[in-house]
């Protein structure tokens, strides 16, 4: 069977098994309805021109493992940012695991996304911002269908959430192939603020195809800082899709660190409702082998007086390709919008590609955007100055790599999860030197 | 410590250098001078092991072993530094920690632990003062935005840190105002030993005012085609480099 069709087939199961009274069952079915008119994307379609996900949709995935399995905190300690205190929402092939986890409801929710869907305390909340700015395509509404767990974060108003919370997923290989559709919700209400890390993580080498969907709303003034850490190995995928709606000077910043995995799609959308908005949105992304990472953005601009910063840094060795497509859209209505896009890639092998298509549409005629993409190889003059001095070629070519990621790395504001992102750069390099530029 | 000897070069096919013969001893200093295109930044690039020049002929001995086949590194690490004529900027890496890795590096081929790091601020301390360097410059990005005299300054600098055995300063005076000629020159005098060598390529006599050599040259063509001692180079300043051309088409 076609995994679209396992799909669909396994959906009725699906519904049996949780609660068909919920409010969601309505926007569930209507989902996999969506899913199964449209398919999954093809190349055929614009937005997936340069990325083909024939390859891994041909694994037979288990939709619902049948076994749990469990792990033990030391054997997965070095996925977690473990050097400060954070609250963890943790699954195990997307089973909540709370021996790992360490949630709460003091003052805030941070706590599953099963429980949100079903305790009738939560219903307002869900009917409110549940799947209301999620889109409609078919991996989106694929998730929308299968919606049962993942994270719920609830930020009332005024709350200066001083842990971090980490979102971590892992998979065991239970299943000889697996598929996931993590569901996160996170509301951050007026003048609050909160940072959020997370990660996916496939514990063995067999496939695992996740396809998540986040949703986040930032309320007035509030800030939320985001970082997604994309280093699992090269048997799993990922194609993450977040939307973020944005009210008046609120503050959203993503930065994604794209390092591992087989095949990582990031369609990341920020719909900015209200003026004075900033919007942030960074990426680095060091691969190699077959590797492929696309990045798919929108920051639609709806009100006046709003800013936007894209800056994504791509190096790519071996055979690896890579994709950026940036799209800014500027209303009308959006005067003083200040729209900037960077993207800058550097090929260090002859095999490796990148696909890069900025794209402004600008109705408004009082508004500040630019875009630069570029991509270039190694410098030659720097590599030669920088052995001249004693740095062997390998080494140099790491401080070059980093240098050149530095402007995305210097916006994060929690050092550890720099210092981590630090070494994975120079395991990924296989160099062992202190970047502390 | 330095013998080359009929040492020809070419890049992309081009000989630029016909032949060169020269022994630098422990100890020496030797200015190698001659009109633009001669070979002499060529020269410097070929001994530091720049990998764009092929050796075609002859070769290049440090301490009686044959450094033909070595990396630029691993040059570096047997005690060559190239002061460059126009060094190059790194956006993102901080002088400071350039060195750190540069040091370390070079440790770790002689099998040495990295430095100690109060070691190092030491050592960068006593090195700044030397070169009359501002704390500040060693956190900013190597040579980006610096001016001319910084970025030559920043280079003796460099040197000072890595102690090396025989330095090659590419016209490091170009672009120099009186006073950073003077901090740059006293800051490589300093440095000097009986166990070191400095092979200064100039254009101009200038330099040698401050930093006195035991031998010149004169590079043309990519030959050595005239050397002596220190007087040479007035001569060179006196009369320009018309009359060494018309000596040798003669």
């Amino acid at each position: 069977m076609e995994l679209k069709e396992k799909l669909i087939a396994s959906f009725m199961a699906f519904e049996n098994q949780v609660d068909i009274d919920s409010p969601v069952h309505d926007v569930r079915s209507e989902a996999i309805k969506q899913f199964e008119t449209q398919g999954f994307p093809s190349k055929k379609e614009e937005a997936w021109k340069y990325t083909s996900l024939n390859s891994i949709l041909k694994h037979d995935y288990s939709v619902f493992p049948k076994h749990e399995n469990t792990v033990e905190y030391n054997d997965v300690k070095k996925f977690f940012i473990h050097d400060i205190d954070t609250y963890k929402i943790v699954f195990i092939d997307g089973k909540y695991a709370s021996h790992l986890s360490q949630t709460t409801h003091d003052g805030i929710d941070v706590c599953l996304m099963s429980s949100a869907l079903n305790k009738p305390k939560y219903r307002i909340l869900i009917e409110n911002y549940f799947n209301k700015i999620a889109a409609k395509d078919s991996l989106t509404s694929l998730n929308t269908a299968f919606s049962q767990e993942g994270a719920y974060i609830h930020i009332p108003k005024n709350k200066l959430v001083a842990k971090p919370i980490q979102i971590v997923h892992f998979s065991t290989g239970n299943e000889s192939a697996l598929m996931l559709q993590p569901r996160n919700l996170i509301v951050v209400d007026e003048n609050s603020h909160v940072q959020i890390i997370e990660r996916h993580q496939s514990l063995t080498d067999n496939p695992v195809l996740t396809n998540t969907v986040t949703e986040i709303y930032t309320n007035k003034r509030a800030i939320v800082d985001y970082y997604k850490i994309q280093n699992d190995n090269e048997n799993a995928s990922l194609i993450d899709n977040t939307f973020i709606n944005q009210k008046q000077e609120s503050v959203a910043s993503l930065h994604t660190f794209s390092f591992g995995g087989k095949l990582t799609r990031n369609n990341l959308n920020f719909y900015q409702n209200g003026e004075r908005i900033d919007s942030t949105l960074k990426g680095v992304t060091i691969i190699g082998n077959k590797q492929h990472v696309d990045h798919n953005t929108l920051v639609h601009h709806i009100e006046p007086n709003c800013e936007s910063h894209q800056d994504y840094k791509g190096i790519f060795g071996d055979s690896s390709t890579g994709v950026f497509n940036g799209k800014v859209l500027v209303n009308k209505e959006a005067q003083k919008t200040n729209a900037f896009q960077a993207n800058n890639n550097i090929l260090v092998s002859d095999k490796a590609s990148i696909n890069t298509k900025p794209q402004l549409e600008i109705f408004a005629d009082d508004v500040k955007c630019s875009h630069g993409c570029t991509i270039g190889q190694l410098d030659e003059s720097a590599m030669f100055y920088m052995r001249s001095r004693g740095i062997p070629e390998k080494e140099a070519k790491a401080l070059l790599m980093y240098a050149f990621s530095n402007n995305v790395l210097s916006s994060v504001k929690i050092p550890e999860i720099k210092q981590r992102i630090t070494k994975i750069i120079a395991t990924k390099l296989g160099v062992n030197i202190g970047f502390d530029l | 410590m330095l013998k080359i000897s009929n040492l020809h070069a070419s890049v992309e096919d081009k000989a630029i250098l016909r032949g060169i013969n020269l022994e630098v001893k422990a100890g020496e200093v030797h200015a190698i001078m001659g009109p633009n295109g001669s070979g002499k930044s060529t020269l410097a690039s070929v001994i530091a092991g720049k990998e764009e020049y092929e050796v075609t002929e002859g070769e290049i001995l440090l301490n009686d072993e044959n450094i033909d086949e070595l990396a630029a590194e691993e040059r570096a690490h047997k005690g060559i530094f190239l002061s460059f004529q126009y060094p190059v900027e790194i956006p993102g890496v901080s002088v400071t920690n350039f060195m750190k890795t540069a040091i370390n590096e070079t440790r770790k081929a002689k099998n040495l632990p990295d430095m100690p790091a109060n070691e190092m601020l030491k050592m960068i301390r006593e090195k700044s003062e030397l070169l009359e360097i501002d704390r500040k410059f060693l956190s900013r990005s190597i040579n980006e935005g610096f001016s001319g005299g910084e970025k030559k300054r920043n280079e003796i600098f460099q040197m000072a840190m890595l102690e090396p055995k025989l330095a090659i300063l590419d016209e490091t005076d170009s672009g120099l105002d009186i006073d950073a000629l003077r901090i740059v020159a006293n800051g490589v005098n300093k440095l000097k030993s009986k166990d070191n060598a400095v092979i200064v390529i100039t254009h101009y006599q200038r330099l040698l005012d401050y930093i006195v050599p035991d031998f010149v040259h004169v590079l043309y063509n990519g030959r050595i085609v005239k050397s002596g001692g220190k007087e040479l180079a007035h001569e060179l300043e006196e009369k320009g480099y018309d009359w060494i051309k018309e000596e040798i088409n003669a």
